[in-house]
């Protein structure tokens, strides 16, 4: 239990936002990427978080989590675009290629979210390093 | 005389310090599917801590009855409960940001008034000390 604890915390917190901001940025790099075989078309990608439980803290009855982070990047499901487009190199022998199922407005939307919980990340470690300054300036004036 | 000059403002410090890493953690975990938000009724916390009832003892009646300790300082065991949210959504979280982000706020508000008090205290102790000079 101390101030110091909030560091790893919010720090936590913004690795794993922006891991997400970087699978945002792959899927916005891949949104127009196709090919002739469906299996290997990109698909979406979005990670999944999970809080992290503090063992330590639990056993001493403390608060029991530390931070966050990703468990794992699971690709999307959605169906993907088939489109009829036989002078594309990639095209399979009906003249169809499989562009890739990222939805771009997700994706923005995402990006924006993700942008603001490490805004606010980074704010609680600035305003936790001014409590701790303060507080090791205790008496002093 | 005063034998604890800043009254409950020690108490209050370290209450405020949990409080500010409960909410870290909430805030850290605002898009974590599940997570619940956890919060201390600092109210509830500060009353256990005056009185000292937030530490559950056992009675020694006995003088071959062994005392438990403690284990950790008197009175700062502040009950941790999950936060009612105000919109449910649908992947189970129950972090609001804006709500945890207001009692950030005040918790820090709160913590910084403690500390201007023990400062002032600290202050008019050394005063009268020098004798005013």
């Amino acid at each position: 239990m101390s101030l110091n604890k909030v560091f790893g915390i919010a720090g936590s917190a913004m690795a794993a936002q922006s891991t997400r901001l970087n699978t945002t940025a792959s899927n916005l790099a891949n949104a127009d990427s196709a090919s002739g075989d469906a299996s290997k078309v990109y698909r979406a990608r979005q990670p999944v978080f999970q809080s992290v439980p503090d063992f330590g803290a639990a056993l001493n009855n403390e608060s029991a989590n530390f931070g966050v982070r990703v468990r794992s990047i699971v690709e999307s499901q959605a169906p993907l675009t088939q489109r009829y487009q036989p002078e594309h190199p990639e095209a399979d022998e009906n003249g169809n290629v499989y562009v890739s199922n990222v939805n771009t407005v997700e994706e923005m939307v995402n990006m924006l979210s993700a942008s603001r919980s490490y805004q606010s990340s980074v704010e609680i470690m600035t305003t936790t390093r001014d409590l701790l300054a303060q507080t090791l300036r205790m008496g002093e004036s | 005389m005063d034998i604890d000059p800043f009254g409950n403002h020690a108490k209050a410090l370290s209450l405020r310090t949990q409080r500010n890493e409960l909410l870290a953690n909430n805030l850290a975990n605002a898009d974590t599917p599940g997570y619940k938000a956890r919060d201390i009724d600092f109210r509830a916390a500060m009353r256990a801590a005056e009185t000292g009832g937030g530490n559950l003892r056992m009675a020694t009646t006995d003088a071959q009855h062994i005392p438990t300790s403690p284990g950790r300082a008197p009175g700062l065991d502040p009950a941790v409960a999950y936060r009612i949210p105000l919109q449910p959504s649908v992947d189970g979280n129950t972090v609001e940001a804006d709500v945890e982000q207001a009692n950030y706020a005040e918790n820090v508000m709160g913590y910084q008034a403690s500390l201007m008090f023990i400062n002032r205290k600290i202050r008019g102790l050394t005063l009268a000390i020098r004798g005013g000079s």
